[in-house]
């Protein structure tokens, strides 16, 4: 891919012949996601030795944050929105990391930029600058397509509105992103497999009553807890959520808040969660508070004290 | 995978979609009926235009006609060889039909056509197209004692049956008139022999005599009898009238359509036609009816009619009386199936160039050319309005799908978060959209393949229910209406309707692509 500077060494420093951003980027530290081929197992890989550099550079400002430690890195991330020519900035040199088996908490009032944050971590959008670091591989700046892929097989998001898809019944949609990763030759063949995982996620989450419903015939808790199961379908290593517990009530809340601390405990499942929550954010293992573009780091103080109050 | 899912749960549940292509399936179902009428009467015009007048036909003006058309034949056959299946001659005059209908008479302006039984059947299938069984299978123009499409009642009795009881009226009429006569002359004998005793006894009156001169016919004589033609056992030499020339086409006081016929086989008719002299002088001849000609082109049917080509060449001094061969004015000729016309003609016009003899040399097609060139040009233009109609059709998807994907803007935010790649995105779309183009043809294909089946049926209801012809059979000469479907015209149809379909899906399956997952994903 740098062919030209292997070629011509001296015209990397030519002022003819400035290198093309790409070859600036490989040059850099950091090794590019690897993609998964569809035959490998998904998700929970062991990462490739850490480069070295990578690890140091990705210092933030709290703490120093340790590629083997940290499953997602985000080092001076800044967002602007474009309204008719002005734009209006909503993260400001945002610094993050979430550790691997953990869950991260990010808190911050409406407009804070919470929501962005998580949006960038998913690589549903790009940032201004800054870069985003998943199991030591770069994110941010792949092409398309190949995030489209880290997000089917590294990634299960939820979302406050659930977000299931209203034509297709409660087993279809957990099965949606098992089918986005399969061809439909691939999907037919492994049918059998991926069902099964299904059905078992589906248990999982206590749902198995109501496989063949549709989204509307559910109340907010099951939608939820079908968005969780569609989710981990593809048995990722990292769970986004977007204030997973915002448009729920308090007992149904809890009862997410339980199943994702299940999850977490018992399958070592990462998970990033936004909330404007305090309560909630307090019972997480780590808490990041976000307030004008900025992030300040928290640590959470009383979540051995009261374990069973979630 | 999801793709498919997604295309056949979309069809299931967006109705309004289905809605959309309606304007599809009507335009597809039109495009099948109207093709398959249009090639259907295309199709029967073609093959009764084809039925008379043969393959290829040379032709002179001259009124001597073509004097050596032996010789004509052989170089025909010389030059073309194999491809050849048959040589008829012919001769074509214009001439007047002249007939006694109810006391008056009738003329009517006609093509006579001077045919040889013998080889005619060979070049064309005019026989079929004749009314007595018999002369279906063979044309020998004596008259048939009866047995004239029984389905036509105005046409009973006919043939014999019907010649003989009106040659006897006819006769018996003439015999009451001589007898009068005879009567009349005996008692002008006896007053003249009065007068003659009186004016022995009053002397010499010469003002009655010369007053009683009388008529001065003698009608009753020693005379030996004339050979009379007696038209109850004899008939004139035959001739086969096209159906509109004898009969009209009328509606009977309950609204069906019914020939009637003033002329049927048995009557005699007169023929005026112009002899082969120099200037052409008028002679005319009488012949007995013996059959009708239905055609169904009305152009043929109400101007033809056939003779034995002996009688008109015999007539008009058309026989070389050194050698006694006839001439002709026409030699029509026959080629063997999938022989290409226009090379063959093309190769007689270069056997018989123009500058040396005048005749001319054309295809049946060249003779109905501009008949057959309207027809191909309405179906051509009726095919691109169809055609338009699908397309405005194309455009009623082209706004509901942009609809559809406005509408699931959250979904594809969803589908991309969870992965899906913009092409992915699109190729839901464009799968729904060739879903839905298939299903609106598909059932074009079938509601038009339903309507041409029982496309008189259909005619029927209409005719009930508005009281009026859908077909007029006085007009068109069908009793029921001609389709054909052609397997390739379905396909074309279906894959035009098709990708109109998927073109309108085109630009709504670049957007939902496109569209940026954050912001589909907020959109309210």
């Amino acid at each position: 891919m740098n062919s030209t500077t292997s070629n011509n060494p001296t015209s990397a420093n030519s002022t003819t012949f400035p290198p093309a951003p790409h070859v600036l980027r490989t040059a850099s530290r950091v090794t590019p996601w690897r993609v998964v081929h569809p035959d490998e197992p998904l998700g929970n890989e062991v990462p490739d030795g850490v480069d070295s550099e990578t690890a140091e550079s990705a210092k933030g400002p709290v703490r120093a944050s340790d590629s083997s430690r940290d499953l997602i890195i985000a080092t001076g991330l800044t967002k602007a929105y474009r309204r008719h020519k002005t734009a209006v900035p909503v993260l400001t040199g945002v610094d993050f990391a979430a550790e691997r088996g953990k869950i991260t908490a990010i808190i911050g009032q409406s407009g804070s930029g919470k929501s962005t944050l998580l949006h960038l971590l998913g690589t549903l959008d790009r940032p201004d600058s800054g870069e985003i670091i998943f199991d030591g591989g770069r994110i941010d700046s792949l092409p398309t397509r190949q995030q489209d892929r880290f997000r089917n097989r590294q990634l299960g998001m939820i979302f406050q509105f659930y977000h299931l898809l209203p034509e297709l019944t409660l087993l279809e949609n957990v099965l949606t992103p098992a089918m986005i990763s399969y061809g439909a030759f691939q999907y037919w063949r492994n049918g059998r497999e991926i069902r099964e995982r299904a059905k078992h996620l589906i248990e999982l989450v206590g749902l198995s009553h109501r496989m063949k419903h549709r989204p509307r015939e559910l109340s907010g808790g099951e939608m939820q807890r079908t968005a969780i199961a569609r989710a981990l379908v593809t048995n990722p290593s990292l769970l986004l959520a977007d204030e997973p517990t915002g448009n729920l009530d308090h007992e149904t809340g809890a009862s997410i808040l339980r199943l994702l601390r299940q999850l977490n405990e018992e399958h070592g499942l990462t998970i990033v969660m936004v909330t404007h929550d305090e309560s909630i954010a307090g019972q997480c293992d780590a808490l990041v508070r976000l307030k004008g573009g900025k992030v300040e780091r928290l640590e959470t103080q009383f979540w051995d004290a009261i374990p069973s109050s979630i | 995978m999801y793709k498919f899912l997604l295309c056949i749960r979309y069809l299931r549940t967006r109705w309004i979609a289905l809605a959309s292509i309606v304007s599809v399936t009507l335009g597809v179902a039109t495009l099948i009926v109207v093709n398959s009428v249009m090639e259907g009467f295309a199709t029967e015009m073609q093959e009764r235009m084809h039925g008379i007048l043969s393959d290829i036909v040379l032709e002179t003006r001259s009124t001597m006609g073509i004097a050596q058309p032996g010789w004509y034949e052989e170089r025909i056959r010389a030059r073309l060889g194999d491809s050849v299946s048959g040589v008829t001659t012919v001769v074509t005059l214009p001439a007047m039909l002249t007939f006694q209908h109810n006391g008056n008479s009738h003329t009517s302006q006609i093509n006579l056509i001077g045919i040889d039984q013998k080889t005619y059947a060979s070049v064309s299938d005019f026989s079929k197209y004749l009314l007595h069984p018999e002369n279906k299978e063979r044309l020998d123009f004596i008259l048939k004692q009866s047995g004239y499409d029984p389905t036509r009642k105005h046409l009973q009795p006919s043939g014999w049956e019907y010649r003989q009881p009106l040659a006897r009226y006819r006769k018996s009429s003439v015999d009451r008139l001589l007898e009068e006569a005879k009567t009349e002359e005996k008692r002008y004998q006896e007053l003249q022999e009065k007068i003659q005793e009186e004016k022995e006894s009053d002397g010499n009156d010469t003002a009655i005599n010369s007053l009683m001169a009388g008529p001065g016919i003698k009608i009753s004589g020693s005379t030996e009898p004339i050979k009379v033609f007696d038209a109850e056992t004899e008939q004139r030499t035959g001739i086969v009238l096209g159906i509109g020339l004898g009969s009209l086409r009328r509606r009977d006081s309950e609204g069906r359509v019914d020939d009637y016929f003033f002329l049927r086989p048995g009557d005699d008719v007169q023929v005026t036609f112009p002899n082969a002299g120099t200037p052409p002088r008028g002679i005319d001849e009488s012949f007995t009816v013996v059959d009708f000609y239905e055609s169904k082109m009305s152009e043929y049917d109400s101007t033809f009619a056939f003779v034995p080509i002996e009688k008109l060449q015999h007539s008009r001094g058309m026989i070389d009386p050194r050698t006694g061969v006839g001439s002709v004015t026409s030699i029509q000729i026959k080629l063997k199936p999938g022989i290409d016309l226009n090379a063959a003609r093309d190769a007689l016009r270069d056997e018989f160039p123009p500058t040396h003899e005048f005749v001319e040399v054309r295809t049946w097609k060249d003779t109905q050319g501009p008949l057959l060139a309207a027809v191909q040009l309405e179906t051509t233009i009726l095919n691109i309005l169809l055609f338009m109609i699908i397309a405005v059709a194309g455009f009623g998807i082209l706004a509901t799908f942009f609809m559809i994907v406005v509408e699931k803007t959250r979904d594809i935010g969803v589908l991309k978060s969870l992965g899906a790649t913009g092409s992915g995105i699109a190729t839901i779309f464009l799968g729904y959209g060739v879903l839905l183009g298939t299903v609106g043809a598909g059932i074009g294909l079938v509601c038009g393949l339903i309507f041409v089946w029982k496309i008189n049926d259909i005619a029927k209801v209409i005719e009930w229910i508005t009281r009026r012809e859908v077909f007029d059979p006085t007009v068109y000469y069908f009793e029921s209406i001609p389709t054909i479907i052609h397997p390739f015209m379905l396909v074309w149809v279906f894959i035009g309707a098709v990708l109109i379909a998927v073109l309108a899906s085109v630009l709504p399956s670049i957007r939902a692509a496109r569209m940026h997952p954050v912001e589909a994903l907020r959109y309210e």
